[in-house]
């Protein structure tokens, strides 16, 4: 692989801890937690009126496109997978577009934004990406459902990050937010993130299981409260996944936190995102709501395991002015 | 920038829409553009320019309309009209649904040209303005079929002029010709003369649409050729959207024509957010509400009215949210906030910002184009309701802040206005939200949301604001009246004092009846009151402009009449009947004394007076609002509520009937009343008043004044505590009356010299007289 020295910049971002203090946490304030308010309806009209709003053209879009690969956790979760699959995986990290393309676009030296796989396949995925500074992070404690003995989901954190995972995407028990325990999930979330040690731990809400964006909305700040680095939607698995009003309800709450506290959260959506056009939209809704400092790797990323093959026929389509074929770019 | 400069901006870059579709239909119109009338473009004739705001280039000539130009194209109106109305509703309908599919099949190039023309975002005018216009003309498609099924009573006005604004330069086309042709009028239709050239687009896709000659006729020009529209004497009604100056006008303008009016005007909406709201979602629609269009929108929240705990946490999120608004050219898919109309409107702006703003703290935000009428977003927080900025209309992209403690002090700043079009109020909590809504004096109230529109849903304002409705079943009644022919009506004097009278030998006084008591004259007149036999009757008080005033004042003390239930005032207006029962034999003696009536006539007027008491009795609990089938997961609740104060100059030809006819729809729905009573035969109202007196009726619900209708007239229509006024005089005080209303631009219902029998008149006809419709959207959902 090329390294272009130009962008080390990019690839070193890849290290959250580069830019941004970790999140501390802080005690549990619920009297925040229950004055939290989210208009569903009027949520729903920001998040459908934002495409409208804004919109990217030529090389802006390619450059937007090409930032959207930057910020993206190259996912898979897969009972079948296998080492040779998760090596061909891990290529694709590191190459995401042909070369051809991305040497015509001046962004040689491109990777996504991690790896993101099981934890039997932590230790072939750090192999794999040796040397590319791209970061490997393990979904853990019983993903997607949560609801393996607790002592175990501990275990899985120590184990994944001792394999080399750098970051941890952890699951909530989804039953403390629907019974309205914030103390048992802010709990749990305390004790993820110390087993996390130096690892960044993104907490997955799986809000399409917490029943109302006022849900959402709570557990978002228990999280944050709790220590969580990035708080992310979806598992993928739930039948609703990352969608734009649940990720407005949450870059909210991460905006005012930050407000209070002085801390930035990341925030990683997951799960159904598989168009260019859907991740530009994630893109201008980031920077609308947050900001353009959170449009970096350490502050956002795309939780996709589809949405690469849209983007790298849009890219060729932006070079070369025809519509692009699946088979022209290699499979990861 | 190359694309890895920009992966590290993440700037947005242009987004342009493509305009030359737009500017090759305005090329090909060669030298300039005439009118539409008759179903053909007439030749262009002294031209003014219409030009894009955004840039100063211009766009296309126009031609002044002129007198001729009017006269013609009323005249293709009214031939087309008759042969419009005739036509199967069904028929109607084929032809406004290919209208509705023709602005779909030609919406980009409707869109592009409506940015260039107005300078509002190519988004609002792609995604809003247009799709509206096409939902209207569906909508309104579906009326002209159901019409002769469901307004079997109902025909169509005529011919109607209507003059349109530049903010929303098809939309409010659409609302105005819609529903006009639905119903079988034909239209002669003014846009405004910064913003005519969707409205010639349209002109093309009625000829694409084959509608008949004459039926939509566009004249173009500024207010002069308004005037003359307004003027004309073969138009039956005027519907006007535009500022309160003008519409004032326009009202004094028509007044005793005959002409039916609708006026769509200014505003000051409050924009209430309560401790409790999505404090987000709230600042997100202010976005909406006075940063859409450039602010020049008549219903825009304009007036931030947030409560005081929460105030500086949302004065900070909101300066940052303005800070995101993007502010350039028009056409840019990315662009928020447009220009502003013209240069004219940029320096009314400017002006008054200029002028109030140190009254509090401006911010103002955005990089402005070096050249175009371009005005930047601004909050000026920290005013006071005394403000000039409080209570005037800016129309521009300027938002005034200021607090209050209580829900009831929202309400009390909120309506603390001439205005009442629009409100918004933000909370999470629906015990809060169903109890402000109905307290706001406005004609539309968003909750959760703003600047929520449909075809569906009833739009219009109360107070200065204007009156009448564009949207659903109650905009109909705009285009439409009963089908029913009344005759003229000669005067009917008082019987002249004969050269010997016979006197009662034990003297009655008949009094002014005045806040639930009987009250002398201010001016210490009365004047006697005799049989057409020559037989004195009695006295009668001559009221004069302070007895209106005082009747007035004690109508306005009676405030809490329109919050009790229909059940209530039902129980109430049949106690009324059910007392006038019993003295019905003295009633009847009383009409036959003072008209001359026979028996059987006098006594008929007593039932029909009973019959109607218990008619409106009836409807008190049954008038009943709707809930309107908006396309969104949003309740759009249309509410009858009380008009408020209404002043009534009662029928001379039937003494009791006249003012029983008056009064017991207005009680019914919750108003107060101020009736003059027949001037010819006053004796019947002012035996009434001691029905009332053992009825039940709390004080000042109902007042009583007699005396010289010409002389009560100009006071009670002219005073701006009166929210309606009607005149039924045979004395024809018509003009009098709809001129002087325009003092605070109140509701009129005159006779316009005709005759009126309240025994035939169906109560359902009356009954939108003594309501406003409020529209209340409950957007939903958890």
């Amino acid at each position: 692989m090329q390294t272009s020295p130009s962008l080390a910049d990019v690839t070193s971002s890849h290290l959250p801890q580069i830019h941004e203090a970790r999140n501390p946490g802080m005690d549990l304030d619920l009297d925040w937690v229950r004055s939290v308010t989210a208009n569903t309806s009027a949520i729903e009209r920001r998040a459908a009126t934002l495409p409208g709003r804004r919109s990217v053209k030529k090389d802006y879009q390619a450059a937007w496109l090409c930032r959207a690969v930057s910020l993206m956790d190259l996912t898979t979760l897969s009972g079948d997978d296998t080492e040779g699959r998760v090596r061909r995986l891990c290529a694709k990290a590191r190459q995401p577009v042909r070369e051809d393309i991305l040497k015509d676009l001046g962004m040689s030296g491109l990777t996504t934004g991690a790896v993101c796989v099981y934890h039997e396949m932590v230790a072939t995925a750090v192999a794999a990406l040796d040397g590319s500074n791209i970061p490997v992070a393990a979904v853990s404690t019983g993903f997607p459902a949560g609801l393996s003995p607790f002592h175990l989901r501990l275990a899985e954190i120590e184990d994944s990050v001792k394999a080399g995972a750098t970051e941890i995407d952890i699951v909530i028990s989804r039953r403390h937010v629907l019974t309205g325990d914030w103390q048992a999930l802010y709990n749990e979330m305390r004790a993820f993130r110390t087993a996390c040690g130096p690892a960044h731990i993104k907490a997955i809400l799986a809000t399409g299981e917490l029943g109302s964006l006022r849900n959402v909305a709570r557990a978002s700040y228990v999280c944050m409260m709790a220590g969580a680095d990035f708080i992310k939607t979806s598992t993928g698995k739930e039948s609703v996944n990352a969608t734009l009003p649940v990720s407005l309800t949450m870059i909210r709450t991460i905006r005012d936190y930050h407000a209070r506290t002085g801390v930035r959260i990341g925030y990683k959506p997951a799960g159904g995102i598989s168009k260019a056009k859907d991740s530009l939209v994630y893109l201008s809704l980031i920077k609308e709501e947050l900001g353009g400092r959170w449009l970096k790797p350490d502050l956002f990323r795309f939780g996709a395991s589809s949405l690469l093959g849209d983007i790298e026929r849009q890219l060729e389509h932006h070079l070369s002015g025809h519509y692009s074929a699946a088979n022209r770019h290699p499979i990861g | 920038m190359n694309v890895k400069e920009i992966f590290e901006t993440m700037d947005y870059g242009p987004a342009p829409e493509n305009s030359d579709e737009a500017m090759a239909w305005l090329m090909q119109r060669g030298d300039g553009f005439g009118h539409f009338i008759d179903g053909k473009m007439t030749a262009h004739h002294d031209g003014f320019k219409s030009r894009n705001p955004a840039t100063g280039v211009t766009l296309a000539t126009l031609s002044q309309g002129s007198s001729e130009d009017v006269d013609a194209a009323v005249s293709a109106a009214r031939k087309a009209q008759g042969k419009w109305a005739k036509l199967p509703g069904h028929k109607r309908a084929q032809y406004l649904y290919a209208l509705a599919r023709l602005v779909q099949k030609h919406s980009r190039l409707f869109a592009v040209l409506e940015t260039l023309d107005n300078g509002k975002p190519i988004r609002e005018s792609r995604d809003i303005d247009i799709p509206l216009v096409a939902r209207h003309f569906y909508y309104h498609a579906g009326m002209a079929q159901l019409m002769d099924e469901e307004l079997p009573g109902a025909e169509a006005l005529g011919v109607c002029g209507q003059i349109i604004p530049w903010n929303f330069p098809l939309l409010m086309l659409s609302w105005k010709i819609a529903p006009a042709i639905a119903m079988g009028n034909t239209v002669v239709l003014k846009p405004a003369e910064y913003t005519s050239l969707t409205a010639l687009l349209f002109a093309q896709i009625c000829q694409e649409a084959g509608l008949p000659k004459g039926v939509v006729n566009i004249v173009t020009g500024d207010g002069a050729t308004g005037e003359l529209i307004v003027n004309h004497k073969d138009i039956d009604k005027i519907a006007f959207t535009g500022s309160t100056a003008v519409g004032r006008r326009i009202r004094e303008a028509t007044a005793g024509s005959g002409k039916a009016l609708t006026l769509e005007l200014g505003g000051k909406s409050p924009y209430i957010v309560f401790d409790d709201a999505d404090i987000d979602s709230a600042i997100e629609g202010l976005v909406d509400a006075i940063w859409f269009n450039q602010g020049q929108v008549c219903c825009a929240g304009s007036r931030l009215i947030v409560q005081e705990g929460i105030a500086e946490d949302f004065y900070a999120r909101l300066r940052l949210r303005m800070e995101k608004l993007r502010i350039g050219n028009p056409l840019d898919k990315c662009v928020d906030v447009g220009a502003l109309v013209d240069p004219v409107q940029l320096k009314a702006v400017s002006k008054l910002v200029n002028e109030g703003g140190h009254e509090g703290e401006v911010f103002q935000c955005g990089t402005l184009p070096e050249a175009g009428c371009f005005y930047p977003p601004t909050l000026i927080t920290g005013l006071h309701p005394a403000a000039r900025l409080m209570q005037e209309e800016i129309f521009g992209p300027v938002l005034v802040a200021t607090t209050f403690r209580t829900p009831s002090e929202a309400v009390e700043i909120a309506n603390n206005t001439r205005y009442g079009l629009a409100a918004t109020l933000w909370t999470e909590n629906v015990n809060l939200a169903l109890d402000i809504a109905p307290k706001l004096a406005a004609g539309v109230v968003w909750t959760n949301a703003t600047n929520l529109f449909d075809a569906a849903a009833g739009f219009g304002g109360v107070r200065e604001s204007g009156f009448g409705r564009e949207g659903g079943w109650e905009g109909l009644r705009a285009y439409t009246r009963p089908n029913t022919k009344a005759a003229k009506q000669a005067q009917i004097l008082p019987v002249a004092r004969p050269a010997t009278a016979e006197v009662n030998q034990l003297d009655r006084t008949a009094k002014l009846y005045v806040g639930g008591k009987q009250a002398r004259p201010d001016a210490g007149y009365s004047s006697p009151v005799f049989s057409p036999r020559g037989r004195q009757l009695g006295h009668v008080s001559l009221a004069n402009r302070k007895d209106v005033r005082n009747a007035v004042e004690a109508a306005a003390g009676a405030k809490a009449w329109g919050k009790t239930s229909g059940h209530l005032r039902a129980q109430i207006l049949y106690y009324i009947a059910e007392n006038l029962s019993a003295r019905a034999d003295e009633f009847a003696a009383r009409i036959r004394d003072l008209t001359g009536a026979t028996e059987a006539r006098a006594k008929a007027e007593v039932e029909a007076s009973i019959s109607t008491l218990f008619t409106a009795g009836a409807w008190a609990d049954k008038f009943d609002g709707a809930t309107k089938a908006v396309p969104m997961r949003a309740l759009a609740v249309a509410v009858n509520e009380p008009v408020g104060i209404i002043g009534a100059i009662c029928s001379d030809d039937q003494p009791l009937l006249g003012l029983i006819g008056a009064m017991a729809p207005a009680l019914a729905m919750g108003n107060r009343v101020v009736l003059v009573a027949s001037e010819a035969a006053p004796l019947a109202a002012t035996d009434f008043y001691q029905v009332l007196e053992t009825s039940d009726v709390p004080a000042g619900v109902v007042n009583i004044l007699t005396g010289s209708h010409s002389e009560l007239a100009r006071p009670l229509a002219g005073h701006m505590g009166v929210d309606a006024i009607w005149c039924f005089s045979s004395c024809d005080l018509s003009k009098v009356v709809e001129a002087e209303s325009a003092s605070n631009l109140k509701r009129s219902w005159v006779n316009n010299g005709l005759a009126r029998d309240w025994a035939t008149t169906p109560m359902r006809d009356v009954l939108p007289q003594t309501t406003e419709v409020k529209t209340i959207w409950v957007p939903y959902g958890e």
